[in-house]
């Protein structure tokens, strides 16, 4: 099953190495990562994409990253309202008397032309993974010279559904 | 060392020298060693080179007591033994490079079985670490995976207080190795005593790192359900009894209720070896009776242990009727091989003593006692004496008796580890010295110098096998110098006792590369180390030779040539679940 957990981490050298070596070092499966500045000083957050097997393996995840001494919050946000970014740049062929039916038929996923030359053209797009996999799967008929995405980036939305019964905990 | 002591006799011959040196303003060296000295370390083991020139000058100027091992594997098992006994860091240090890779082994060997060591690495100078310069590694890079914390020093002014944090860090929580990886010119710099002054007297403030001591109210009350309504109760008491200190509240909390124990092998001795409620080691070369327990207990309370394989065989199997109460401070430990129902995140002793505080209804325990006590006659450990050749059993029992069960003993891995554990009864705390997770030839010489070291008026014994000897035999050396009184006993088989049993049992006597017919006459080898040597060839000759040699007050060697093809039993086959066991009884 594929999470999306954010962790916070203090902001050394190494830290990069150790949150990944660890990763690997436990098989687990990496299939993106950001790593940015926080609004916090000296604390970066980090966004994984990962792939697990089952819960076992889920809770192995998070308290392995929770023991890391640089490691200072881990949350798996899968569950929750969240908003969901990536972005891609994506260099595609596109002939002169191509490019206005491709501008056409991109527009939906609103992406903007950031370079151009006599026979190519970049787009950037953004948005949740899912819609730049279909962004990419619409363009690919054209010829895509180069693809480049940054993987995910998230965030938790302010106001969260209130389901959750109060009690759970005592389950 | 005659170029040293003249330049030491000038500075003493002339007071103007000794201001100078007194005024000189300290450098990041001299900086480490005092903080060594402020953490009260009494005994570091090391190996001096080029990127520790500092170190070792600064040591020369404020004296630490340094043990010059002769190979830093050496130095590392040596800080693991003397790190287990007195339950608090051994300390090491190595230079960089070859220096800090021949730590790799010890290093990881520590994290493994959580021992509390404080490791200094040298480096190449910052301006050219990355260009692979001469005896540059990646220390850091190497040893993320293997320490629980490591740092590169980058700013003088940070030793005080990287120092503080290592030591708090290796010797709380779940103990474990932090290395310091330490660059020439930052040992070079000078110090800026206002800056460090602040830096060594700010508390230590490590938001990542909380570990919890205290368990929850709310579970220790779910244990007590769960316990007062069992009525075959079982406790697996592992190392984490004995890293919190928490022996006498474990007896106190088994006589109490009457509830049986068994142990892991690196558990053993957190109850006294003859308890009449202790029935021994559990797994794979455990006694009949404790997997017997483990497999048939509706109740599995574990103290400080972490479900290795070699404990549980077939996890899918194990303790298939149980409920599952797991103490432990380390939470990632909790859940991660057996599912756990009733998970307690705590210090084992903090643990045990809620559950001593509060009073509760005993289970009625007398009828699994009486059936434990059954097995437990049925199925001891055994083994077939032919009369003439020794068996390794029955010269570990030897030993035993002689030393009263009271010594400290070490070990490598492999067969004769294994017999010790099952006919070396562990009847005081930090007295077995193993290598439980990694498993590692070439520890136990070592660490029992380690050993040593921390208790000089305590028989230690190091018992080992021919093979796993020959790794680190160079350390003998040592016993001489310092006039060790470590009793080496090689139990020596001429082989690699547990491939070979492997390849006997799994492999259809296809003994590829595991006997070793030409060995070195060790009773010469201690006789060039300038030790004195025996060998026991026979098992008439045995008790006298060892009564004479462990009880002597010197290092001693002794080759005991013991039966090749003697297997380890009872066992369990790999992949198989505990109630599966071979070579249960005399055949």
């Amino acid at each position: 099953m594929k999470r999306v957990i954010t962790v916070s981490v203090i902001n050394q050298s190494g830290v990069l190495n150790r949150v990944t070596g660890l990763l690997m070092k436990r098989q687990f499966n990496i299939e993106s990562i950001t790593v940015g500045h926080s609004e916090q000083q000296n604390i970066s957050k980090m966004t994984f994409v990962v792939n697990v097997e089952d819960e076992v393996k889920l809770e192995q995840l998070i308290k392995q990253l929770s023991k890391q001494i640089d490691v200072l919050k881990v949350n798996d946000i899968t569950e929750k309202s969240i908003v969901l970014r990536e972005l891609a740049l994506v260099k595609v062929v596109s002939p002169a008397n191509l490019r206005l039916e491709m501008n056409a038929i991109v527009e939906p996923f609103r992406p903007q032309i950031i370079d151009t030359s006599k026979n190519v053209v970049t787009y950037q797009v953004v948005g949740h993974p899912d819609k730049i996999d279909a962004f990419i799967e619409l363009i690919r008929p054209y010829g895509i010279k180069e693809l480049t995405r940054t993987g995910v980036t998230a965030t938790v939305r302010e106001s969260q559904p209130s389901d959750t019964p109060q009690l759970s905990i005592l389950k | 060392m005659t170029a040293n002591m003249s330049t030491s006799e000038k500075i003493d011959a002339n007071p103007q020298h000794q201001i100078e040196e007194k005024n000189k303003p300290r450098n990041g060296a001299d900086v480490l060693i005092q903080a060594l000295h402020e953490q009260d370390v009494d005994i570091v083991f090391g190996y001096p080179g080029g990127a520790v020139l500092n170190l070792y000058d600064a040591m020369y100027k404020n004296p630490i007591r340094h043990i010059l091992t002769r190979h830093e594997q050496g130095a590392i098992h040596a800080a693991e033994g003397y790190a287990r006994v007195l339950n608090k860091p051994g300390v090491v240090i190595a230079t960089s490079g070859p220096g800090a890779t021949n730590l790799v082994t010890g290093i990881a060997d520590a994290m493994i079985d959580s021992i509390p060591l404080v490791i200094f690495t040298g480096q190449v100078a910052t301006s050219v670490i990355g260009s692979d310069a001469f005896q540059e590694a990646d220390v850091m890079g190497i040893t993320t995976p293997i320490t629980k914390h490591n740092y590169q020093v980058q700013d003088v002014n940070d030793i005080p207080r990287i120092v503080k944090e290592a030591f708090h860090i290796a010797n709380s929580g779940r103990k474990g190795p932090v290395l310091i990886d330490f660059p020439k010119n930052i040992s070079a710099s000078i110090f800026d005593e206002a800056l460090g002054e602040a830096s060594r007297n700010e508390e230590i403030y490590l938001p990542g790192y909380q570990p919890n001591y205290k368990p929850n109210y709310l579970q220790i009350q779910k244990a007590i359900q769960a316990i007062s309504t069992a009525q075959k109760p079982l406790i697996l008491a592992g190392a984490g009894v004995l890293f919190a200190e928490a022996r006498e509240e474990l007896t106190e909390f088994v006589e109490k209720y009457k509830i049986p124990v068994v142990n892991t092998l690196l558990g053993l001795g957190s109850i006294h070896g003859n308890h009449s409620l202790n029935y021994g080691m559990a797994g794979m070369h455990g006694a009949v009776v404790a997997n017997d327990a483990i497999q048939n207990a509706d109740l599995l309370i574990n103290i400080g242990a972490r479900f290795d394989d070699r404990l549980t065989g077939d996890t899918r199997l194990f303790a298939p009727n149980a409920t599952i109460i797991h103490i432990d401070i380390d939470p990632a430990e909790i859940g991660k091989n057996i599912p756990t129902d009733i998970p307690i995140v705590a210090d084992a002793k903090e643990a045990l003593k809620a559950l001593l505080k509060k009073e509760f209804q005993a289970p009625d325990t007398a009828a699994w006692i009486d059936y434990l006590n059954r097995k437990q006659n049925d199925y001891p450990y055994w083994y077939e004496e032919d009369g003439q050749e020794i068996l390794p059993q029955q010269a570990i029992q030897m030993i035993h008796t002689i030393t009263n069960g009271d010594a400290i003993v070490t070990t490598d891995v492999g067969q004769h580890q294994m017999w010790v554990a099952q006919y070396y009864r562990q009847n005081h705390g930090h007295r077995w010295i193993t290598s439980g997770g990694l498993g590692t030839m070439g520890f136990g010489f070592p660490a029992a110098i380690g050993a040593q070291f921390a208790q000089p008026d305590k028989k230690v014994v190091a018992i080992v096998g021919d093979a796993g000897f020959q790794m680190t035999a160079q350390e003998l050396a040592l016993l001489k110098e310092f006039n060790l009184p470590v009793k080496v006993v090689i139990l020596n088989n001429c082989a690699l006792g547990m491939v070979r049993q492997w390849q006997e049992l799994f492999y259809e006597n296809r003994y590829s590369h595991s006997l070793m017919p030409v060995q070195p006459d060790f009773v010469k080898l201690a006789d060039a180390y300038g030790l004195k040597g025996y060998r026991i060839n026979t098992l008439d000759e045995a008790g006298a030779i060892f009564e004479e040699a462990l009880n002597s007050d010197e290092p001693v060697l002794i080759d005991c040539r013991v039966k090749q093809l003697e297997n380890v039993y009872p066992m369990v086959p790999t992949g198989k679940a505990l109630h599966e066991m071979i070579g249960v009884k005399k055949p």
